[in-house]
């Protein structure tokens, strides 16, 4: 970075408020967004769990108003499994200019066995292959298709026993409410009355809230009108829902229902049953919303867990917990490096002073030996020395004792030569 | 999010169906608009520029507000990036409005190094949302985006060309953000000249690759209008905000001896069809290009960079946790790799020294054997004196003895001799 750059970092993040003197047009921004996702088209997935024969296929074509499941396609209930299998069927529909592709994906054989063990695990693979598809393709160097395949929402079908949720349904939410947006719904409500149906909400609202469970909440709004309608929503989950393939009369008019020798069951009248606001809800108010909590809160879970696993392999567990995290796995491994650099420096350090130590008594081993045999040496010469000395000593007393010797011998000698002559001469007649 | 606008309705193994009465998803645009304005909308634009050129005051004609901006001096030693946010509403639609201003461009002597600090701004918004995007656990949704969605390249009113400054700086712009070039101060220009001064800027522009921001023609509702401004690019425009009455109107504009050049007015600059295909038409498409288009292209460049690929060398993707994995390897690798550097550097060394030392040590022995030598041989030399002396000291005491002996016996004879 340069560092020729001014920051006046206060003024990111926290605007000033400026009034407008005129007319700027920024407020057609809505317009070129709302035009863009049109021309962009939209991708909508929901599954539909629950036990054969609930009316889960019924009510998928009421909901959309087209035979999704039909003879030719028949719906999961019509197709006898002996596991627990996830299918996908992507449908195009459009209206009103508005394209939605919809992936409906059925879990077919779910709670249908004796066993029902693990009969979930199944569709929470499914739903984390998709997740774990997004994060790969959103991770991708090259990231240039990204179909968003993530189920946005899931439907769960509620068996209409009038006394409780089974221990299938409460295992089963309780696995799924934070991987995907749980609905539950009350299905086949028509063999409820109003009085039982209010009992059974009651009883299965009490239970969810005993187990814990999330289900998909209805965001709060800054309108007034809206959180009204949202509270009247509220105080009527879960839904209990009809639905039906067929159109009959019913009051002189053409309505989907379901005909009874006692009358027909409205699918659309609110006093018969809850599908308007089902209807209403998933499609016509809430599907964008099921879809941001989806990417915002479902995914990135799934994708938070997923990047810790990743990262902390390998590190100290204990440091991991205490600060996870909001760092990325590469700052994370850049935090790893730095205290690398710095355990490296502190290792170089360390060495460095372990062989200086060393050196030092090596070299002044050395020095002390080196004195030592000069010392000797020292001590060596001296002796000589002092021998020398005493030779030279010894030498000069000799030679004096030897020239003195040597001197008195001559003097001598002349002597006995000088008395000698003497006597020769005498002998010699030298003597009168 | 998906990064790129994909069709998804291509290849798909799905069916058409029809409706058999109103479902209502019709609504779904609705449902995004909503979320939008809920959260309100983020807009970053980049004014480059030299100094006086007219940046501040277009700005504050474009939204109809007075930003504060200190007039800058021209004797700035660098180029200063000065951003600055403003929180606007217009129709209860909100806009984050932040205006990056380039301070001191232009003015100095050497301007080699100008385009750095534009470089470098752009890039570090970049980085921080690709930091942001990378984290374990993020907030992208309300994530403050400070990328730069649109740079406004000044052009001055020569009349004759580019200077080497703007292509220079715009060749180096282009591939990390949507560039609209305008010509500022236009009321300088007569029509003609500007007409040939326009056509000079687009050829220069095309013959050194300059890739500026084309208006988009692919949807149909808005294709017709993007089409017929890109024809009319560099816009000319012409800021003001001191309000002049003509006839019996107040509107914007520049008041001279020889007549009113008005802001709004289309015969007079282009300053309408700047705003046109700014705000209102296209604004929208400016931020999607930044993500889809520039953003990633960093993003793949840094990745890159830093080592990481799509597929191993089988072809096969890599799946994150394997990217991971493998980048966290070679990271743990190196690691090693640099302790065990560090720690053979320290066993050579120790070795090196000890051999040093050695050496030495030897040194000092051979020396001391020399003069323990040399000591042996004095010593030699003094025990041969010695011997010499005692030799010589034996040969005198016989010599002496024998002198006594015989001197001894020599008497004898002398008095043997006087007796004769």
């Amino acid at each position: 970075m340069s560092d020729n750059i001014l920051f006046q970092l206060q003024s990111h993040g926290k605007g000033q408020q400026k009034n407008l003197e005129g007319y700027v047009g920024f407020a057609s921004l809505p317009n070129q967004v709302y035009r863009k996702s049109v021309k962009r088209g939209f991708e909508f997935t929901l599954m539909v769990v629950g036990e054969s024969g609930l009316g889960k296929s019924t009510l998928i074509n009421s909901l959309f108003l087209t035979d999704l499941y039909s003879a030719e396609y028949p719906g999961p209930s019509h197709r006898i499994k002996k596991t627990v299998q996830v299918e996908q069927s992507k449908v195009l529909i459009k209206e009103g200019g508005v394209q939605l592709l919809l992936t409906i994906v059925d879990t077919p054989g779910f709670g249908d066995a004796v066993d029902n063990s693990n009969c979930w695990q199944p569709i929470i693979d499914h739903i984390d292959s998709k997740f774990e598809d997004y994060l790969n393709s959103e991770s991708r160097v090259n990231r240039r298709q990204m179909p968003d395949s993530r189920i946005h929402c899931c439907l769960y079908f509620i068996a209409p026993s009038g006394h409780g949720l089974k221990p299938l349904d409460i295992e089963f939410m309780k696995r799924l409410h934070e991987k995907v947006n749980v609905i539950p719904l009350i299905a086949k409500a028509d063999t409820l009355t109003p009085e039982e149906c209010q009992q059974f909400k009651k009883q299965i609202m009490r239970e969810i809230q005993e187990h814990k469970i999330k289900i998909y909440e209805f965001p709060e709004t800054d309108d007034e009108e809206e959180n009204r309608l949202v509270k009247k929503i509220k105080d009527k989950l879960p839904l209990a829902v009809v639905g039906s393939n067929t159109i009959t009369e019913a009051n002189g008019k053409r309505v989907r229902g379901r005909q009874y020798p006692w009358g027909v069951a409205e699918v659309e009248n609110s006093d018969h049953c809850d599908f308007t606001i089902l209807r209403d809800m998933l499609i016509r108010t809430h599907m964008q919303d099921l879809k941001d909590v989806t990417n915002n809160v479902h995914y990135e879970n799934y994708r938070s867990r997923k990047l810790a696993a990743v990262t902390y392999n390998g590190v100290d567990n204990n440091r991991a917990k205490g600060q996870l995290s909001t760092k990325s796995p590469l700052a994370q491994m850049e935090e790893e490096r730095r205290e690398h650099v710095s355990k490296m420096k502190k290792m170089e350090m360390e060495m460095e002073q372990v062989f200086e130590m060393k050196v030092k008594e090596k070299v002044q081993k050395l020095k002390d030996s080196e004195a030592e045999l000069q010392r000797r040496h020292e001590q060596m010469k001296k002796n000589l020395e002092a021998q020398h000395r005493e030779l030279e000593e010894k030498r000069r007393v000799f030679e004096d004792e030897r020239a003195n010797w040597e001197a008195m011998q001559r003097q001598e000698q002349q002597k006995m030569e000088a008395s000698r002559t003497l006597e020769k001469n005498k002998k010699k007649g030298k003597i009168f | 999010m998906a990064a790129t606008d994909v069709d998804v309705f291509s290849n798909e193994g799905k069916r058409n169906l029809s409706l058999g009465g109103h479902v209502g998803f019709d609504s779904l645009p609705d449902q995004l608009v909503s979320k939008s304005v809920t959260q309100g909308f983020c807009f970053n634009i980049l004014c480059v520029g030299e100094t006086g050129i007219g940046k501040s005051t277009l700005m504050n004609t474009l939204f109809n507000t007075m930003f504060e901006n200190e007039e800058a001096s021209h004797y700035q030693n660098g180029v200063y990036l000065r951003p600055r946010t403003y929180d606007l509403v217009e129709s209860n639609v909100q806009l984050k409005l932040t205006i990056v201003d380039t301070v001191g461009f232009g003015d100095q002597i050497n301007k080699e190094d100008s385009y750095k600090p534009i470089v470098d701004y752009i890039d570090t918004q970049f980085e921080n949302y690709l930091q942001e995007e990378l984290k374990i656990k993020r907030s992208l949704f309300n994530y403050h985006d400070t990328r730069i969605h649109i740079c406004l390249y000044f052009i001055a009113p020569t009349g004759h060309s580019l200077k080497s400054l703007d292509l220079v700086t715009m060749k180096k712009l282009d591939s990390k953000v949507n560039i609209i070039p305008i010509i500022a101060k236009a009321d300088t220009i007569s029509k003609s000249e500007l007409h040939k001064f326009k056509i000079k800027i687009m050829s220069e522009l095309v013959s050194n690759g300059v890739q500026i921001y084309q208006f988009p023609t692919d949807d149909e509702t808005v294709s017709e209008i993007n089409a017929s401004m890109n024809a009319h690019l560099p816009f000319a425009v012409v800021g003001s905000v001191e309000e002049v009455k003509v006839g019996n109107k107040t509107v914007r504009a520049r008041q001279y001896p020889w007549g009113v050049v008005q802001v709004e007015n289309e015969s007079h600059c282009d300053f309408v069809k700047l705003r046109e295909m700014l705000i209102r038409v296209n604004m929208e498409d400016l931020r999607e290009q930044t993500h889809a288009r520039h953003y990633e292209l960093y993003r793949r460049c840094k990745l890159e960079e830093m080592g990481f690929k799509d597929t191993d060398p089988d072809s096969q993707p890599f799946s994150l946790q394997e990217t991971y994995e493998a980048k966290r390897k070679e990271f743990l690798g190196d690691l090693q790799r640099k302790e065990e550097e560090m720690r053979q550097m320290f066993v050579n060394k120790v070795k090196e020294t000890e051999a040093e030392l050695k050496e030495k040590e030897r040194e000092l022995h051979d020396k001391f054997e020399q003069l323990k030598r040399m000591h042996q041989e004095e010593k030699r030399k003094v025990e041969e004196k010695r011997r010499d002396l005692e030799e010589e000291m034996n040969a005198f005491n016989r010599k002496k003895v024998a002198a006594e002996t015989l001197s001894l016996s020599q008497p004898l004879k002398k008095d043997k001799d006087k007796k004769n």
